[in-house]
């Protein structure tokens, strides 16, 4: 890899920002953030992956993959992030290089041919340029080509500099952060600019995720200026700059992104999520704490106060119905990071009983919150291979399975209800009516009467074939041969 | 004879491809307790994992040797150890197949002298067959793929013939990548009734076929055995389903000296007649009833679809033997095929597509073209077509992989007499959703005062000429 690339890596592994970081000795900072792979044990994605996860929702402009078919042509239009308006985002396009490409090393210039394709035939504010393992591998510049074709052509050309092998999604997320950081924001004033203005980063519009808590912020007159980058435009992700305060949720994917724009730009930042009702309240109050401590009239507190108090009592109210049909039932929860907990108390509330939660990619500070909201941390489990989670489930350890697509089938086929909480989801969880959405899911999920029709074996396989016949079935009786 | 055309764009939006180490897992899957591995960054295994996941709507046993950074520029035979030596740990497969990836192959290692040497030391792997196939993203699509990994089975699997093989009542069957499993059932049905036997290589109609078990297991179960596999050379005949077939066909021949008949499509009542009075040739058997039977219900359901595909203006774009086969369908049934686009120009055959060009390039090419035709009635692919499909406002006919918006996809049906039957009902159901009722504007040749537009067109066909 490039040394820009390379250092750019490093950089990001010693992100202050970022409390698991700091927790680390130096020699163990040095080595990064991401996990050696194990080879033939390793699942997850790549850090193009990673990086095209979290700028692809960016809806009006061109995103452009330089690498042969598979990077993009097996990966296209496959996530949910929803867009309100322009749909060139979703468009897959790639420079799907050719053996004659890669030998005769004219990627550069394909590369420079294809932006001037699409800016000719789509007119995009903006194309983004992706770096992929086999470009980078035979020396390809995608920055100088983005140089070069940003001048020549007058439309910005983003280079997207993070090649799969470099390591993880998550290392993805953050080379997309610095992509924008390098290339975008900061490079366009915005229209108007208030002091009610946010940004949120971290949040994809995944099943229109965002639509479901931005009404709370247009009810207290708080403006969503740039997401990052649900639903996002071009225009508002390059002037995120002039907002007061920078929400992050998602963990830590784009910590990069808040710290640094505190530092340019002085933006206050903060942690916060949408999932779990307890959660949305802590965040829209740090939001307006933050915005009144930067300037924003102070009744914005109170105003804030007064709309948590009616949104809690009117999602619980909407919850309560439940909880009859929820209560006893158990739930083993098999995600990691913030969700391992921030939708505890939603479930403990409607009387569902966590009996086990994967703290895998949490840190110390979600265990802590584990441990608060389940006493001990009995309920903690770390990875579980498929097969014994089958046999659990099997088992009936518990009712329901609620994780990412990887382990569905796990669930199904241990004939176990099975709901999915990560991002390929069709589902909206965020907020107080994503919460609501959530329960009434699970119980969809639970009451469906095709559980005891699929638990139930063959009859065949019982012995009990008689039970299942109207009496008087004559049978067919063996005839004694003459002779 | 239909002209080729490349498409000269720098930029390939919306593929219709999908990779060509995808195409190989896919092939491996067909084999029983089996694990495909990618020989790439965990990348190239995740989105190939995924849109497999998606189309098939199953747990997909798909591992990567996981190449870092340094593996990539140092060399990656270690991973490669690395990977088999776990997976054999972890799950215990049978088999293992492995298939090359863009990064390996631009580096351009020695991986087949790599893996020969691996196995020679390693006595972990003894009990496990694995095979190596070439399969770079940057050459060919999913049907170069699954055949290069057919190739690679049947040379490290099938035993060649020898004077001390009996030879048994056995037909090998040699399915393309757009075989359903419900396709392969219907081949094996049709071959066991005629007293033969099937042996299917790669065989996704026990693996997946979508069906519950009574315990977890990390591997493929069911597909091609490897018994039966290595096996082959028992066999009278091979039958091979498609062009890309033809390469591991002749191989097997080759090895095996088993004749081979290609089928270039088992969609439509002439392909079928032909497979019919093969196998009826091949066991000195008359063809049974119930053929008989589903052959008159195909020829009353081409009588009653018939209406439906007259003067339909039809635009394809799929992998080459996709585009042949439904290209003469459609053709046979009266349609017209207006835009044909094939993901790869790797066929001999596209130049005998009913279409007056075929165009190698996207799903973007596809809709340039209809929209320069003057407009289709249906659009022919995988589900990446839906975008296209909702600009065009024609409806879409899901025909490949992926197919991600769909349920059932492992069920459907498009070979045989039967499959052909159903496929007939299920285009002609999609036009009849679209019928729409007949208004005064509809009829403006009823009165002989022509109108501008027609003066127009009349000009410019005789201009054609």
């Amino acid at each position: 890899m490039s040394d820009a690339l390379k250092a750019k890596v490093a950089e990001l592994f010693n992100e202050p920002g970022c409390d698991k970081n700091l927790a680390k000795g130096e020699k163990e900072r040095k080595k990064g953030c991401s996990k050696p792979l194990t080879p033939g044990a390793a699942a997850g994605g790549c850090a193009f992956d990673g990086a095209k996860i979290a700028l692809q929702p960016i809806t009006d402009v061109v995103h452009l993959v330089h690498g042969p078919l598979a990077c993009e042509g097996n990966g296209w239009d496959n996530r949910h992030a929803a867009s309100s308006g322009p749909q060139l985002y979703r468009l897959g396009v790639t420079t799907d290089l050719s053996q004659m490409d890669i030998v005769m090393g004219t990627g550069e210039k394909r590369l420079y041919k294809a932006i001037r394709e699409v800016i000719s035939r789509y007119a995009p504010p903006a194309v983004f340029v992706y770096a992929t393992c086999v470009p980078a591998l035979i020396g390809d510049d995608i920055v100088a080509v983005c140089a070069h074709a940003t001048s020549r052509l007058g439309t910005p050309c983003i280079p997207v500099n993070a090649p799969g092998f470099v390591g993880s999604k998550n290392l993805g997320n953050k080379l997309a952060g610095e992509a924008l950081l390098d290339h975008v924001i900061g490079t366009m004033e915005p229209e108007t600019s208030t002091v009610f203005d946010i940004n949120i980063l971290g949040e994809y519009n995944l099943s229109g995720e965002l639509w479901q808590v931005r009404p709370l912020f247009d009810a207290l007159g708080i403006r969503v200026h740039a997401c990052m980058t649900g639903d996002a435009r071009y225009r508002e992700v390059a002037s995120a700059h002039r907002s007061r305060v920078n929400m992050m949720v998602c963990s830590t994917a784009l910590i990069n992104i808040a710290r640094k724009m505190e530092e340019r730009w002085g933006i206050p930042y903060f942690e916060g999520s949408f999932y779990g009702i307890g959660d949305t309240s802590a965040a829209l109050r740090s939001v307006a704490r933050l915005l009144v401590a930067r300037g924003a009239p102070a009744d914005l507190i109170e105003r804030t106060e007064a709309l948590v108090t009616a949104e809690e009592a009117r999602a619980w109210a909407r919850i309560a119905p439940y909880r009859q049909r929820l209560t006893g039932k158990r739930v083993l929860l098999y995600t990691g990071g913030v969700k391992s907990w921030s939708i505890v108390s939603a479930l403990q509330e409607v009387g569902m009983v966590v009996v086990g939660t994967s703290v895998r990619k949490s840190t110390e500070n979600d265990k802590q919150k584990i441990k608060d909201l389940m006493g001990g941390d009995a309920h903690m489990v770390d990875s579980i291979p498929p097969r014994e989670m089958y046999a659990q489930l099997r088992r009936g350890d518990a009712d329901i399975l609620l994780s990412g697509g990887r382990t569905q089938f796990v669930a199904l086929k241990a004939r176990v209800p099975w709901l999915d909480i990560n991002q390929e989801r069709h589902q909206a969880y965020a907020g107080y009516d994503g919460m609501v959405t959530l329960v009434r899911e699970l119980d969809r999920a639970l009451s469906n009467p095709v559980w005891a029709d699929v638990r139930r074996p063959a009859p065949w396989e019982q012995g009990d074939t008689e039970d299942w016949l109207d009496d008087n079935v004559p049978r067919l009786v063996p005839v004694a041969r003459e002779g | 004879m239909a002209e080729i055309i490349k498409s000269r764009k720098a930029v390939s939006v919306n593929p219709l491809k999908s990779s060509t180490p995808l195409g190989a897992a896919l092939a491996y899957l067909g084999m029983e307790g089996a694990v495909p591995l990618f020989h790439g960054s965990q990348g190239c295994t995740s989105f190939a994992l995924v849109l497999s996941v998606r189309h098939y709507k199953e747990a997909i046993p798909l591992q990567t040797t996981a190449m870092d950074e340094v593996a990539t520029i140092l060399g990656a035979a270690a991973n490669m150890e690395e990977a088999l030596l776990n997976l054999q740990r972890r799950m215990a497969p049978r088999f293992i197949g492995i298939a090359s990836t863009a990064l390996v192959e631009t580096r351009g290692e020695d991986y087949a002298g790599d893996l020969k040497l691996i196995l020679a030391r390693q006595a972990a792997l003894a009990d496990t067959t694995v095979v190596f196939a070439s399969t770079p993203d940057y050459t060919g699509a999913l049907e170069d793929g699954w055949a290069a990994a057919v190739s690679a089975i049947i040379e490290s699997v099938v035993a060649p013939w020898s004077p001390a093989m009996t030879s048994f009542q056995q037909v090998n069957v040699l399915p393309g990548v757009g075989q359903t499993p419900a396709d392969i059932e219907i081949l094996r049905d049709l071959i066991e009734s005629f007293g033969l036997y099937p042996v299917v290589l790669p065989d996704l109609s026990g693996s997946l076929d979508g069906h519950i078990s009574e315990e977890w297991c990390p591997t493929t179960q069911g597909g091609a055995r490897l018994e039966e596999v290595s096996q082959m050379a028992r066999a009278v005949h091979t039958i091979a389903i498609g062009e890309h077939m033809r390469r591991p066909a002749d191989l097997l021949g080759s090895l095996t000296g088993v004749p081979v008949t290609v089928f270039p499509t088992l969609t439509g009542l002439g392909a079928n007649d032909r497979l019919l009075s093969l196998l009826s040739h091949l066991s000195g058997k008359a063809v049974p009833a119930r053929y008989r039977r589903q052959r008159s219900q195909l020829l009353d359901a081409m009588l009653d679809g018939h209406f439906h595909f007259g003067g339909k203006r039809i635009a394809i774009a799929a992998d080459p033997d996709m585009l042949f086969s439904l290209s003469r369908f459609f053709n046979a049934m009266g349609a017209e095929i207006v835009v044909a686009v094939a993901s790869t120009a790797n066929a001999p055959h596209l130049d005998s597509i009913p279409a007056r060009r075929v165009i190698i390039g996207d799903l973007a090419d596809m809709e340039d073209a209809v929209r320069a035709a003057g407009g289709a009635d249906l659009l022919v692919t995988h589900s990446h077509g839906r975008q296209s499909a909702e600009r065009l406002g024609i409806p879409l006919l899901r025909v490949g992989f992926p197919i991600f918006d769909r349920l059932g996809t492992a069920h459907m049906q498009t070979i045989g007499y039967r499959g052909t039957r159903d496929l007939i009902f299920r285009v002609a159901n999609l036009f009849m959703g679209q019928m729409h009722d007949h208004a005064p504007g509809d009829f403006a040749t009823a009165w002989p005062v022509p109108s501008s537009e027609e003066i127009v067109h009349d000009s410019a066909s005789f201009a054609d000429h």
